[in-house]
């Protein structure tokens, strides 16, 4: 494992703290298009061996989560005309020490399982981290805009956990995981699209009506 | 054979998509579907050759769930037609909201949607390798989202966000659960081991137990939302509520079966690990948590379709609790299941007619339709008994085995809860099923009984005849693929 492996996985882990505590949801947007990169530059940088595989994933993770992706976001976001902010229900200093915690929590849980050999230190508790960042984005940012990145943001977690245990799918897999993700955010934006054309915003906070 | 069990329907979505009269698309939709269950029943007789490499095959589990699909998409492409067939075009009065109006999605989406969903649903049955399972559930979330949002209103709009957005994210979790059972089979950073379930069953043996252990949590934790277990059921009551009557029959009768699926073959590798107990573990404490859930919301339900949801996250939990006990608890959950699609279809239809005749959902509102709906009405009642697993009926069969199960292996406690909620969730509802039922039909200008529409009850009584004789006898040939896939659940 290089340097350079090491300083990705670390910028990997800053790039949640930034999306934990930005009030921009252009940033955001940014953000998501830098960890789509970085998660195409990972395998180029690890020791394991460069083959055709890896060249077609990495190719089409840096297209897709670098370049499509935030490409719709920020059309999403234009035509949506709403404000650009990203109004959170829990604040964002807050958010970071819920950042914090969280990745305290990871890092106790990849070492409370076996350690599998030929694995960094930091790559098993930085994907978690982007994982559990997603996955408290989901539940406590309003806009459904947000919500939908979040989604992303724990897939891009996910992935990288995949290229932190050195676990290669099969390529038919990565392709078929990749396509239902660009159908995802297909859907997903169809939705955000006809909520804001039904309630002038996208907000979640007024999806309430349906409860017991 | 399998390709093409995936393929017809996937192309058939496309061709209706592009087809720009109604009349044709329709035939294509019923095509479909009975092709496809002449297919499946013949896969059902003898399991076709497995393809690349094994990865997509039909394993005896496959084959049930396989049938049980086809058959009720069969029933319910039926139903659609006569369905859109009585949708009417342009502006409709909103049933829930005074003076609100919605518009209908288009009808080529729906039915293009609908058959997309079919493939993928199909796609989850023949799937053995992990990854492409994941693939294939992940799929039908997607392909069944715009079915939830044809009614456009923003009841439905609010719905289908939820229901992407809590699916998706438990199906993240579920592809962190492929990753740790990757770990677990190759800890060492040795040869990897392709995640299809033969190999990994082969290899149960030298699975890393912590991996695996983490990986099954996930696992639960991901499929299970989709299953609809509590506590991660909370997009179910709404999805099924808001959609379409038929399509609420599709999400409850076939797609949570197939989220059992994966969630099945991903427990297997667990009991073929030697973890059994922890496995029967989490189906149980999920399984009573869906119980309890259930009748603590059914007993207060207002909503007749939200009240059938709700059914459905208790009868998930009657397999959940049926699985955990292990043992013959595991054929009586498989049988369970096959009654359950059954009978939730045909009480979904029958919603729907119900829907279309009074226009509105509230239990409050509806009164005698066993006097304005001489077919819907009877049939509602019988469904009701159906579905509270009375005799003579499947699921009476299905839940005596399951409570004999747990009484000879012993766990006196569980199954005595597990009475004791079936009994709430009986009680919560034959209040609503016989207030609906009895009485006299008033405002809204209804009194006098309505001639119905075969179409509108046919598919509901052939489910509800089929319910009725897998109560009197269990067919052979369905006796011996649930013998066949109970025995291969091992444990």
């Amino acid at each position: 494992m290089s340097a350079w492996d090491q300083a990705l996985w670390v910028a990997f882990i800053l790039l949640n703290f930034l999306l934990l505590g930005t009030s921009r949801l252009s940033v955001c947007v940014r953000v998501l298009s830098a960890q789509g990169f970085l998660l195409a530059a990972l395998p180029w940088l690890s020791s394991s061996a460069i083959t055709g595989h890896t060249v077609v994933l990495s190719a089409a993770s840096a297209l897709l989560k670098g370049l499509v992706f935030p490409w719709f976001f920020m059309r999403a976001l234009d035509a949506a005309e709403v404000r650009r902010e990203v109004e959170p229900y829990v604040g964002f200093g807050a958010s970071l020490f819920v950042g914090l915690a969280a990745l305290g929590f990871c890092v106790w849980l990849a070492r409370a399982l076996p350690h599998p050999s030929a694995v960094s230190n930091v790559a098993l508790p930085a994907s978690l981290f982007a994982l559990m960042t997603g996955l408290f984005l989901i539940v406590s940012r309003k806009k459904a805009i947000t919500q939908a990145l979040a989604y992303l943001v724990m897939e891009n977690g996910a992935t990288a956990l995949g290229m932190a245990l050195l676990h290669w799918e099969p390529l038919v897999v990565e392709l078929g995981i990749l396509l239902d993700l660009f159908a995802a955010v297909f859907v997903m934006g169809i939705a955000v699209y006809h909520i804001n054309r039904e309630f002038d915003h996208i907000d979640t906070d007024r999806l309430n009506y349906l409860k017991d | 054979m399998i390709a093409a069990l995936v393929l017809l329907p996937l192309l058939a979505g496309l061709a209706a998509l592009l087809v720009r009269r109604d009349g044709p698309r329709r035939t294509v939709l019923l095509l479909t579907a009975f092709v496809h269950l002449g297919l499946s029943a013949s896969a059902w007789r003898r399991a076709p050759a497995p393809l690349w490499n094994g990865w997509l095959a039909l394993d005896p589990a496959g084959r049930l769930f396989l049938g049980v699909t086809s058959l009720l998409f069969a029933v319910a492409a039926v139903y659609a037609v006569g369905f859109l067939a009585r949708e009417e075009k342009g502006k409709q009065k909103d049933a829930d909201e005074a003076g609100a109006f919605f518009l209908n999605g288009p009808e080529a989406i729906f039915v293009g949607c609908l058959l997309f969903f079919f493939s993928a649903m199909t796609f989850v049955t023949v799937c053995q390798h992990f990854g492409l399972l994941w693939v294939a559930v992940e799929a039908t979330t997607l392909a069944s989202a715009p079915l939830i949002y044809f009614h456009r209103n923003h009841r439905s709009l609010e719905a289908v966000w939820k229901y992407l957005v809590v699916c998706s994210v438990g199906i993240a979790l579920a592809l962190v659960g492929n990753l740790f059972l990757a770990v677990a089979a190759a800890p060492n950073g040795g040869p990897a081991v392709p995640l299809v379930l033969s190999e990994i069953l082969n290899q149960a043996g030298h699975l890393n137990v912590p991996w695996l252990r983490a990986a099954l949590v996930f696992f639960f934790v991901g499929y299970g939302t989709k299953m609809g277990l509590a506590p991660m059921h909370t997009w179910l009551p709404d999805a099924h509520s808001e959609s379409p009557s038929v399509v609420s029959a599709l999400l409850s009768g076939a797609l949570l079966n197939c989220a059992f699926l994966a969630l099945w073959r991903a427990a297997q590798t667990g009991v073929a690990a030697g973890q059994a107990a922890f496995v029967q573990d989490l189906f149980l404490i999920l399984g009573l948590a869906s119980l309890a859930v259930a009748a603590v919301f059914i007993l207060g339900q207002t909503d007749f379709k939200r009240l059938l949801a709700y059914s459905s996250v208790e009868h998930m939990g009657v397999i959940a609790f049926g699985m955990g006990i292990g043992g013959s608890g595991v054929f009586a959950a498989l049988l369970h299941s096959v009654n359950h699609s059954l009978v939730k279809g045909m009480l979904f239809l029958l919603a729907g007619n119900i829907l279309a005749a009074y226009r509105t959902k509230a239990v409050a509102q509806v009164r005698g339709v066993s006097r304005l709906l001489p077919v819907t009405g009877p049939l509602w009642l019988a469904g009701f008994f159906a579905i509270s697993g009375m005799p003579p009926f499947g699921t009476f069969l299905s839940e005596l085995l399951i409570v004999k199960a747990g009484l000879d292996s012993g766990r006196w406690g569980v199954t005595g809860v597990f009475l004791l909620l079936l009994t709430l969730v009986f009680i919560g509802m034959s209040r609503c099923f016989l207030n609906m039922a009895q009485g006299r039909p008033d405002g809204n200008g209804l009194v006098s009984p309505t001639k119905e529409k075969r179409i509108a009850f046919l598919p509901s009584l052939f489910l509800g005849a089929l319910s009725l004789w897998l109560g009197l006898t269990v067919p052979g040939f369905l006796q011996r693929l649930l013998q066949e896939t109970a025995a291969r659940w091992g444990g």
